[in-house]
């Protein structure tokens, strides 16, 4: 698909639309990461902007928020040329934005927060009273209710994105910029941001949500735009399009949104949790008596927001973190205060969560990679390092994983997010363990990709492992599992077969009692 | 247009850059030497001709490289696991005791050859024991290792303070060291080597440490980049969280890289105290452990890299002390501002050039 | 002598040896806060004691010798600032390097300009700050108690004392009360919060080292021309380290910082008073040991046995928008 973006025409007569895009250029180095942008949003609106990671969505909205300048282009506000050059600027121009990770300070209150940048004068003192003033009437007025003196570190998350919403608008802004606000939100929280955007559209505001999530556009957007490697290739009427052709318009080819899979045939438990109980650095319980079995030929599937002791349980049986108290059992075997190598030799296999920081050294070169968590296999050598060894194995599993660029010698770094992943996946998944542990296997990954991920966990289950997944992706959880546990605030609230209705499993994520 | 993604040629990464870096020290240093009214170019030129002229001249660069590629190493192998050992002259100066013990013991009855593989070991123990401490409060106690170190090289320096004076001293003299070595306690000197390209070693006292330092730089590299211990030490390096995934326990890699760290500093002792003075005496260490973060961080962390920047600094040191003879104004000390100058540009300020240079470099090649 | 004598004796020497410590703490304490971790300190307190040094011999005012060892002290924060905030270099080497800088320079200029081998000639007397007398000092020296803490350890300090002990409310109202505070401690722990409010991360960053710059000449200006006459070579052994880890033992907090730096004082001012005396069954001493003390407790400090605190989150990485 080429050429320009279809313009919508929606009846602008009354108003100027709240925000222009003409011809946005930016590139960093090779990568063209927004191509022409054209893009056209009424005021008093909803528009969502929806792409794969690395379709240059973020991007255009740090452009927009003056972290980058354009290349070319101009933006316009009601109408009139603006140049954002800092956030000052932005914020001067009426645009506010709501982070994916909270710009909070984590030990200020709710009021010092939202102060931050308009204290109203050199003295806190001066400014405080009016600021109380102002933001009860915010609240008030849209319906975000927060303690002024409340700590952020103690709320809990949806209430910490209302301070970011109500940051926003306490400076003023006409235009709220959201993205991926429902990523940490319960579906009864993201309901209430939802009432909440409402309220604020039918109010005069224009808000631009970025997602990559289908449904939440359908849900909530007016109008909303496609953007694939660069460049908007469709804008839409929400009520005119499907999530088919949304899909569709992201990839650029049919897309299978659902796993193809048969029964499962579960046979003997290979890794049982007895009474788990971990905590964090800070000695706050996150995994609260919890108990299941995962079976030979089986995946669970671990539902539930994030924040709810999901993290902690996969570093609980990765090793990686000694629990308060409780067993875990693989193959019938305590694994009391082993450690992840350990582990490792007992069978099992870990796709950690955070692939940048955990799973990958991204300065290592890919070979080095390979074999991270298995280099002391004597395979590998001895004292020494067996680099022609362990470079083959290297070359195998890329052969085998369709990893791009296929080059043993490539710096990690250098590799896209996809097959970033698929170098651990590869990784864990050849060493044929008995039970696989896997968090998060397609944030941040490319839809080809993400199929080729999920059909190896088929694969997996089929060969008769045991397979726990955690993931904050409801729908990879009920396309891939055999078996759905609910977790909330550190407990197993639920259990569902992997043919769960949605909203049984939402109302248990939000704990909510079935 | 963002120039921090623009990936540059290897050669100017690791040649122009570094080079350049070098020049901006050199340039401000230069002005220093201006403003206490000396010729910079004349002093560059009595510099140059002291460390590189004559036969002892080199002999000393090479004398002073020794020591520096010793605590070059043992920066650069803490540097490898994300660790800053500031250390090195404390873990050298105990060093010097353990080579001193090992001497005192055995010079009378073995030749030096016997003497040496000990006097390793032991300036090695020595100088890990140094290095414990503080290895350990960081491994288990988290206690930042760059503050400890530098505590351990004023507690050192009070330890080997009193036992020069009160244990080791020569009774009967005033000057805090001890006797000195027989033969058996002393690193034949290297006048071969200068021999071989035509020139006399004279005064120098290049002895056979320097060959032990190359050979520290083989088993450096190979520890490095061909052992698993070495990869342990580069994944912590780079990422904790890495290393703690792949089941690499933290105090283990922490407590063996500062080992061996504080080993390859106490192995500097044995280049003055066995190979120059054959005797111990007090301050021997002179400030080399400093100089090797500077050489470390200009070597880029590697043994190669080390050698040459080890190279360099010799011939300040050598250079500045010719110089100082003819420019009295000019003190040793004029070599600490020239080190902290290297660090600040080579280490701190290391990417200060890379924009300008971009711009320039994508103008040459017309992208 | 008896032990109150003593003890009057001791304290007066702990808060005098105490200054130093605090005048630098409180400058670690604006730096960390913002997040830009300053090993430098120790440099700093160098340069400008020199500075100052420099200053009060050839003018014979101390005023004008504090204010070069401010100026000076405030130069080596920006070429910190330099290169860990515009640069993002590792604020660990530039502080580093920073210190081989001030220590040889002190040196070389020194020698170049006074010939002495590094020390500063002797700073006549109206360069230097010098004890004030408290009214009613002498009055009150003979009454019980009280008398000889008011006119020996309360009364008789140069100014230098005075205005250290004033820094300590002053840098909580800056910290606690103003928007600057706010703002400087919001930066160390989430910048990207700062950023998006629309203030600039890297000038307030700056403004903070600009502080800490001023506290520090302090803290020189106090060690050449009010506790001593000159500047001697390497006259801040590692005060500037130990203010560090008065810092971290005081949470980053104003008024601990105070009492840490106060314990260190005593301590060191206890040192200084057992040399040469013997102890019941161990006899003398050797002075070594209470050389290398401070730097001892300083590791014990450390070694977080008591009590662990929370750094501000943020600190010693530079900010970066690339992704």
């Amino acid at each position: 698909m080429t050429g320009k973006a279809p313009h919508l025409s929606l009846d602008l007569s009354k108003n100027e639309p709240a925000i222009e895009l003409v011809g946005i250029d930016k590139k960093f180095g090779a990568v063209h990461a927004n191509k022409n942008i054209n893009l056209t949003v009424a005021k008093g609106s909803i528009h969502g902007i929806i792409g794969e990671n690395g379709a240059g969505k973020s991007t255009l909205m740090s452009i927009l928020y003056g972290f980058y300048q354009a290349d070319q282009g101009e933006i316009r506000i009601s109408g009139k040329p603006v140049t954002i050059r800092d956030s000052q600027a932005a914020i001067a121009a009426g645009i506010g934005m709501v982070h994916q990770h909270f710009m909070l300070v984590e030990n200020f209150t709710v009021l010092e927060n939202v102060m931050l940048g308009a204290e109203g004068g050199q003295l806190l003192r001066q400014g405080v009273s009016s600021a109380r003033k102002e933001l009860k009437r915010l609240e008030d007025d849209y319906g975000l209710d927060v303690d002024p003196d409340a700590v952020i570190e103690e709320l809990p998350v949806g209430r910490q994105q209302r301070v970011e919403i109500l940051k926003a608008l306490y400076r003023g802004a006409e235009i709220l910029i959201l993205d991926e606000p429902t990523g940490v939100l319960t579906p009864a929280e993201a309901d209430h941001l939802f009432k909440v955007l409402k309220v604020l559209r039918d109010q005069g505001k224009t808000i631009i949500l970025i997602t990559h999530k289908l449904r939440e556009i359908m849900a909530i957007t007016d109008t909303v735009s496609v953007m694939r490697r660069g460049e908007i290739v469709a804008t839409r009427k929400t009520t005119e399009t499907t999530v088919e052709e949304l899909a569709e318009l992201m990839v650029g080819r049919r897309v299978l949104l659902r796993v193809e899979k048969g029964d499962a045939n579960p046979g003997k438990v290979l890794l049982s949790v007895k009474n788990l109980t971990v905590k964090d650095s800070r000695g706050v319980t996150m995994v609260d008596d919890v108990s299941f079995d995962v079976r030979a030929g089986e995946i669970v599937g671990i539902a539930g927001v994030a924040g709810n002791g999901q993290s902690e349980l996969l570093e609980a049986i990765a090793g990686i973190r000694k629990p308060a108290s409780g067993e875990i059992l693989l193959d019938g075997k305590p694994t009391a205060g082993a450690d992840p190598a350990e582990l490792r030799e007992l069978g099992l296999a870990h796709i950690p969560e955070d692939r940048h920081h955990m799973g990958l050294v991204l300065k290592f070169e890919e070979y080095e990679n390979s074999i991270l968590g298995y280099h002391r296999e004597s395979r590998f050598g001895g004292a020494m390092l067996n680099l022609d060894e362990i470079r083959k194995q290297a070359e195998e599993q890329i052969a085998k994983y369709d990893i791009r660029p296929p080059n043993p010698r490539l710096k990690t770094a250098n590799f896209s997010g996809g097959n970033q992943q698929k170098i651990v996946v590869a990784r864990e998944i050849e060493r044929n363990p008995d039970v696989l542990i896997i968090g998060q296997p397609t944030r941040g990954v490319d839809i080809g990709a993400i199929e080729f991920i999920h059909k190896r966990i088929i694969e997996m289950r089929d060969a008769g492992k045991a397979v726990l997944l955690v993931s904050v992706e409801l729908d990879e959880i009920r396309s891939l599992s055999d078996r759905i546990l609910v977790m909330f605030a550190g407990k197993v609230v639920g259990e569902q077969s992997g043919e769960a209705n949605e909203q049984a499993l939402g109302l248990m994520m939000a704990g909510i009692a079935a | 247009m963002s120039t921090a993604s623009v990936p540059l040629p290897a050669w100017i990464n690791y040649g122009l850059i570094p080079l350049l870096n070098l020049f901006l020290a050199f340039f401000f240093s230069g002005l220093v030497v201006w403003a206490i009214g000396e010729s910079p170019f004349e002093a560059l030129k009595l510099l140059l001709a002291g460390a590189l002229g004559r036969g002892e001249g080199i002999g000393f660069t090479l004398f002073y490289a020794t020591s520096f590629i010793f605590t070059g190493l043992s920066v650069a192998v803490a540097i490898h696991a994300g660790l800053f050992n500031i250390g090195s002259e404390g873990q050298a100066y105990l060093g010097g005791l353990g080579a001193a013990l090992v001497a005192l013991s055995l010079d009378r009855y073995v030749p030096w050859y016997v003497t040496m593989p000990f006097a390793i070991i032991g300036s090695a123990l020595f100088g890990a024991a140094c290095a414990a401490v503080p290895a350990w409060l960081q491994a288990k106690r988290g206690s930042h290792i760059v503050i400890t170190t530098i505590m351990f090289n004023f507690i050192v320096s009070s330890l080997m303070n009193y036992i020069l004076v009160r244990v080791l001293i020569v009774p009967g003299k005033m000057a805090p060291e001890s006797r000195t070595f027989l033969e058996g306690g002393q690193l034949p000197k290297l006048d071969w080597l200068i021999g071989m390209f035509g020139g006399r070693l004279g005064a120098a006292p290049l002895n056979f440490s320097f060959l032990i330092a190359l050979v520290m730089c083989f088993l450096v590299w190979l520890l490095i980049w061909r052992t698993k211990l070495g990869y342990e030490m580069r994944t912590l390096g780079h990422s904790p969280t890495a290393a703690s995934y792949a089941g690499m326990r933290y105090a283990r890699i922490v407590m063996i890289t500062m080992l061996i760290s504080g080993g390859l500093a106490g192995m500097m002792a044995l280049n003055p105290v066995m190979g120059a003075s054959a005797r111990l005496q007090i301050e021997f260490v002179g400030g080399a452990g400093f100089v090797g973060i500077a050489v470390s961080l200009m070597g880029r962390n590697h043994p190669a890299g080390i050698i040459l920047a080890a190279l360099l600094f010799g011939v300040l040191y050598q250079g500045g002390a010719e110089l100082s003879f003819d420019m009295p104004t000019i003190t040793r000390d004029m070599i600490v501002v020239i080190q902290g100058l290297v660090i600040l540009f080579a280490g701190a300020l290391e990417y200060m050039l890379r924009p300008a240079i971009v711009r320039v470099y994508q103008q040459i090649s017309g992208k | 002598m008896d032990y109150f004598d003593i003890f009057i004796s001791i304290l007066g020497s702990a808060i005098r040896l105490s200054i130093p410590l605090l005048f630098t703490a409180l400058a670690g304490l604006f730096s960390e806060r913002a997040g830009i971790f300053d090993i430098g300190l120790e440099g700093k307190i160098l340069a400008s004691a020199f500075a100052s040094a420099c200053a009060a011999y050839w003018t014979g005012n101390a005023w004008a010798g504090l204010a070069t060892g401010i100026a000076t002290s405030i130069v080596f924060s920006l070429v910190h600032g330099f290169a860990s905030i515009t640069n993002r270099g590792n604020q660990i080497v530039s502080g580093v390097a920073l210190n081989f800088v001030a220590a040889g320079l002190t040196i070389v200029l020194g020698s170049a300009w006074f010939g002495q081998g590094g020390r500063t000639g002797q700073v006549p007397a109206s360069g230097r700050f010098s004890g004030i007398t408290l009214p009613g000092a002498e009055m009150m020296r003979d009454v019980p108690i009280i008398g000889p803490l008011y006119a020996n350890v309360i009364s008789g300090n140069n100014i230098l004392t005075y205005i250290a002990f004033l820094m300590v409310p002053i840098s909580w109202w800056i910290l606690y009360r103003t928007r600057f505070g706010l703002r400087v401690r919001a930066v160390g722990e989430n910048p990207g919060a700062v950023d998006t409010a629309g203030i600039s991360v890297a000038w307030l960053r700056y403004r903070a080292l600009i502080v800490a710059g001023f506290l520090c000449g302090f803290a020189g200006t106090y060690l050449s021309i009010a506790q001593s006459a000159a500047f001697i070579n390497n006259m801040s052994a590692g005060k500037g380290y130990i203010a560090l880890a008065a810092l971290i033992f005081a949470k980053w907090k104003p008024v601990p910082v105070m009492l840490a730096c106060l314990l260190f004082g005593f301590l060191d001012a206890f040192a200084n008073f057992m040399q040469g005396k013997a102890l019941p069954g161990i006899g003398e001493v050797p002075v070594q040991i209470f050389q290398a003390l401070p730097y001892i407790l300083t590791c014990v400090l450390l070694a977080g046995f008591i009590g662990v605190a929370r750094p501000p989150k943020a600190g010693g990485v530079p900010y970066t928008k690339e992704r």
